[in-house]
């Protein structure tokens, strides 16, 4: 066979493979959707969103304290992550002879390969267990323990993406090493890191394991930090697994609305990104 | 690393004038018998040379000579890099800037530099040049700042271009008008020396001009270190010269005699474009 036929036909090959594997990995993703899409467009009302559950056989009722819930639970997170994982990812990028940067990068790629449901059990043991009861705030706490080493990285990386004539900049006009962190590289870092937090939160947003022994759940309204709450997970998990249809209905109904808010939270990061980057060139 | 070169003892840099004692005084900053280290490998070797004040002074010589390590020991930028060491001394005004209690922050404040590439802070036009100023407290109040920010820009012959949007990002100007605006943003402070580190290195040929021209009206004000791989611009911009050539200062005097007259068979090679 002449060569460049011969490499025409691998071309034609390999290209159709890769093809072929896009469409193979898309299909999933279009299938849930399609799934959850319909199957939760049938139950969700806007008692879904304003009344809470139910009991058995009382048809109606909705996630409404879920919903809060889980928004209560992932802000609680970002409040305890965010400052911690920013800092600590600054640490690494500023004192890199430090011997306790490598331990915070290998910490974190640790934490970040720990099973949620060790986590769960891991924040059962230091924040329920010692109060006394299950709480919205030892879910936070789960949740942001996950989100730590999530912004850790995403941080470092960022700071680390600064050119470093910004940084010589700042100090050849009279800025300490402080003010020029904060004060030039952390702003250029920014969108990114804005970023890297909503990705952080849509995917903690997501999460059952860690919340299962930590808050609970909570059929009832409540937005006290010190009691047991529901989140959308906990809720779509036992209403998935009982033996009620209306109770199907409605978990189809909370993972619908579940995947809004994290897709909401993806488009949210995208478009802060984009707000701050215009201001920034 | 260094080879022996015959290198004859520095002439102080004085003005067009030979060196008188009157003039010795006149000097900004003293370089005296300075070495400088990047770890092991050493980079400067035995350079004593005057600055003087209000002039501008060419650094020249091929690349890796060693010219942009000098200029930033005058401002202690080395610092930031690990493993540098730095012997000999380094006076300004008479202060030796490498003495341990100096305060480097200080000294950077009045040591101003403005870079190879052009490195505007990813903000708006004014708030790049308030920058300084908010950092040392220069202007407390908004109608200061406003003033400050006005004449630095003036002082760097951006204001026209620029007036009318003060609040648009920095990074929108053109790549000449963004060095403009750092030699604004290093101004501001009111530095008494400023150092260019081949200023114009990255710009086209009016950029180029527009920036040379700067540098001849800011010598007034400020005392200039300029370097350059330029000798066409060292010629046209600089008062002093100094040639370099593999960490030593070959020579250095009135640039007007060292292009025409050099005295070292070295120097002659260079400035003729016989080597670098």
């Amino acid at each position: 066979m002449p060569r460049d036929l011969r490499r025409r036909l691998v071309s034609t090959v390999m290209t159709s493979l890769s093809a072929l594997s896009v469409l193979v990995a898309l299909v999933p993703l279009g299938l849930l959707l399609f799934f959850v899409a319909v199957q939760g467009a049938a139950a969700i009302s806007l008692d879904f969103f304003t009344q809470t559950p139910r009991p058995v056989g009382e048809p109606g009722g909705g996630m409404g304290n879920a919903i809060v819930g889980t928004l209560i639970l992932c802000g609680t997170a970002a409040l305890i992550a965010v400052p911690i994982g920013v800092l600590s990812g600054m640490f690494v990028v500023e004192f890199p002879q430090s011997p306790l940067a490598p331990a915070v990068r290998f910490a974190a790629d640790t934490l970040n390969g720990v099973p949620s449901i060790v986590v769960g059990i891991f924040v059962y043991a230091i924040a329920v267990e010692p109060t006394g009861g299950f709480s919205a705030m030892a879910g936070g706490i789960a949740l942001g323990v996950m989100m730590i080493p999530l912004i850790t990285r995403t941080t470092e990386e960022l700071l680390r993406l600064v050119p470093a004539s910004l940084r010589e900049g700042a100090l050849a006009l009279g800025a300490t090493r402080g003010r020029a962190v904060l004060t030039v590289v952390l702003p250029a870092a920014l969108p990114g890191i804005v970023t890297g937090v909503m990705l952080a939160l849509a995917r903690v947003a997501g999460e059952t394991a860690p919340l299962l022994f930590t808050a609970f759940g909570n059929r009832f309204w409540s937005t006290d930090l010190t009691e047991p709450i529901g989140a959308l997970t906990l809720q779509v998990y036992a209403y998935a697994i009982s033996p009620y249809d209306d109770w199907h209905r409605q978990a189809w109904a909370g993972a619908l609305v579940l995947l809004a808010l994290v897709l909401g939270c993806s488009l949210a990061a995208r478009a802060a990104t984009r707000r701050l980057e215009r201001m920034h060139r | 690393m260094i080879p022996t070169v015959a290198v004859p003892r520095p002439t102080p840099a004085g003005a067009s004038a030979p060196a008188t004692p009157a003039l010795r005084r006149a000097a900004k900053i003293r370089v005296d018998r300075l070495a400088f280290y990047y770890g092991a490998t050493q980079a400067l070797a035995g350079i004593s040379l005057e600055i003087p004040a209000r002039q501008v002074t060419a650094f020249i010589g091929p690349s890796g000579c060693g010219k942009s390590t000098l200029l930033r020991t005058l401002n202690r930028m080395n610092d930031l890099i690990a493993g540098t060491r730095v012997e000999g001394r380094v006076e300004l005004d008479g202060v030796d800037i490498y003495a341990p209690r100096t305060d480097v922050v200080s000294l950077r404040r009045r040591v101003g530099m403005v870079f190879q590439k052009s490195n505007p802070f990813p903000k708006s036009i004014f708030e790049n040049v308030a920058y300084g100023l908010r950092l040392n407290g220069l202007a407390r109040r908004r109608r200061d700042l406003e003033a400050r920010v006005e004449e630095s820009l003036r002082a760097a012959a951006l204001w026209d271009e620029v007036k009318d949007r003060l609040d648009e990002p920095a990074l929108a100007l053109s790549g000449g008008q963004q060095q403009r605006l750092c030699i604004a943003r290093a101004l501001a402070v009111r530095p008494e020396v400023l150092l260019m580190d081949e200023p114009a290195s990255a710009l086209d040929p009016i950029a180029t001009q527009r920036i040379e021209e700067l540098i001849y009206d800011l010598k007034r004000d400020y005392t200039i270190v300029i370097v350059t791989h330029n000798m066409q611009q060292a010629a046209r911009v600089s008062d002093v010269t100094a040639f370099f050539w593999l960490g030593r200062l070959v020579e250095s005097g009135p640039t007007a005699a060292l292009f025409t007259n050099p005295r070292e068979k070295l120097t002659e090679d260079y400035v003729t474009g016989r080597f670098g």
